[in-house]
């Protein structure tokens, strides 16, 4: 690649890989802190999706043990969307992004930075997600095998996430582009963790549930890779 | 106009008669499997086809890296050629599929590892074409599509075995059977015969198919050139 010969160069005058990561987390948290509006917009949507869902599968007690995963997963995926679409998009549209690229700054740290930032985000709608599903339904949710499943299919789903939305903001289609092109690569992480959530809500012994867990965590350090590999590919002008 | 090379022409021909040998073969030549009976001869162009579009498949993600790689258009032309053939051919395999299916699993698709994989590849190759048509600065277009076709090689696997974690009703004629599949068989002389060659003549139909796309890629090129150069 043309720019890696130039960046060692300045090497001595970069700030350190870490605080570039964590200078663009803090810059989203403060936006975020100041607007309101991502965290918010995705919270009241998570809550809608799982009225729909309520009506639309007629939620009653016996059939809900065997799909709370599912809806929780299909409602973490859909507000995770409007999260990932947001978060790339406000960078887009002030033309942050630019600003972010000519800092003499790894790349790769602002990749990281996103994901960090967007993973808050997300963590923050499903924790605050789980205890609100477990009062309309009466179900207690903190289980800590369910926590780390979420944790684990967040970090995957914005590892590959941030990489796509970083490609969707800069077409034509934008926002109806990101779950188009998301959705069919993340399959594979839906799998693994609507299986591993549903056998920790049912309480299955931990042999079942390891090659799900397994899995996931494959596909976190295989997704997180990749994307950090190309990311330079996807915001080169 | 550049014409056409001879090589490429002539290879036109043969797999157009290989394609008429291979179908001979397949519905006349091979004899009728005992138990599915007549529709079982969709399988010799059922195995064809897929193994064309995984053809197709690998040579998407090669190419996507080499092009990362090199940042040569010419590559991003062999991945676009590489997709669209492997998205036409995957189809025609669960198409044929699902007539083999109809009368032997009696149902039309099964969530199955092999159908639920190819159906996902197929939804990551539309979302390919959807990708670029979306771009108009050819650089940015090949490097996204490069991007995107290394990630579906990435992901199409993996979504294949996760699956697979689960129980497949799916046969496998050749190499180990599970014991939960439905439908297999085992193939007499005349059946191997029919079905390697069918293997063969696609595979010269995929190289014949993959160098004409290229070539009308680079043609198609050229004509945006030329265009781009009358308007001046």
């Amino acid at each position: 690649m043309t720019t890696s010969a130039p960046a060692t160069k300045l090497q001595t005058a970069k700030p350190s890989f870490l605080r570039a990561i964590f200078a663009v987390v803090q810059k989203d948290l403060m936006a975020e802190y100041r607007s309101r509006e991502l965290v918010s917009s995705m919270m009241v949507f998570a809550v809608l999706v799982i009225f729909i869902f309520n009506y639309a599968l007629n939620l009653e007690p016996a059939l809900r043990t065997k799909v709370t995963s599912g809806v929780l997963w299909v409602t973490f995926i859909f507000a995770g969307n409007i999260g990932l679409n947001r978060a790339m998009a406000v960078e887009k549209d002030r033309g942050c992004l630019d600003g972010l690229l000519l800092a003499p700054v790894d790349r790769a740290a602002i990749y990281f930075g996103k994901v960090i930032s967007t993973l808050i985000f997300m963590l923050l709608v499903e924790i605050i997600m789980l205890p609100i599903y477990g009062l309309f339904y009466n179900i207690n949710l903190f289980n800590p095998g369910l926590l780390l499943v979420i944790l684990l299919g967040s970090i995957g789903y914005t590892a590959v996430g941030t990489l796509l939305s970083s490609m969707a903001v800069q077409t034509r289609t934008r926002d109806i582009l990101l779950p188009i092109i998301l959705f069919p690569v993340i399959i594979p992480i839906v799998l693994a963790a609507v299986d591993a959530s549903g056998k920790f809500l049912t309480g299955a012994k931990m042999s079942e549930i390891q090659p799900s867990l397994t899995l996931l965590i494959a596909l976190d350090v295989i997704f997180t890779s990749i994307a950090f590999m190309v990311f330079d590919y996807v915001v080169e002008e | 106009m550049q014409k056409k090379p001879t090589t490429l022409l002539a290879l036109d021909i043969v797999s157009l008669i290989l394609l008429g040998v291979s179908t001979y073969l397949a519905l006349i030549f091979a004899p009728t499997e005992a138990v599915m009976g007549e529709v079982q001869r969709v399988f010799y162009f059922h195995v064809a086809t897929a193994w064309v579009g995984m053809l197709g498949f690998v040579a998407a993600g090669v190419s996507g890296i080499v092009y990362l790689r090199t940042g040569n258009l010419k590559w991003d032309r062999v991945e676009m050629a590489a997709v669209e053939i492997s998205l036409v051919f995957f189809f025609i395999t669960i198409v044929l599929g699902s007539i083999w299916a109809r009368p032997v699993w009696n149902t039309w698709w099964t969530w199955d590892p092999r159908l639920t994989t190819a159906a996902i590849t197929e939804l990551i190759y539309i979302a390919y074409f959807m990708l670029r048509q979306g771009i108009e600065d050819p650089d940015r277009r090949a490097r996204f599509g490069a991007v995107y076709t290394l990630i579906g090689a990435v992901s199409v696997p993996i979504t294949f075995m996760a699956i697979r974690l689960f129980r497949t009703i799916h046969p496998v004629v050749i190499g180990s059977e599970s014991a939960e599949a439905q439908g297999g068989f085992n193939m007499t002389g005349d059946m191997k015969v029919a079905f390697f060659f069918a293997l063969f003549a696609f595979t010269v139909i995929f190289v014949d198919l993959f160098w004409n796309r290229i070539r009308m890629g680079a043609l198609s090129e050229k004509v945006e050139q030329l265009k781009l150069k009358v308007m001046q």
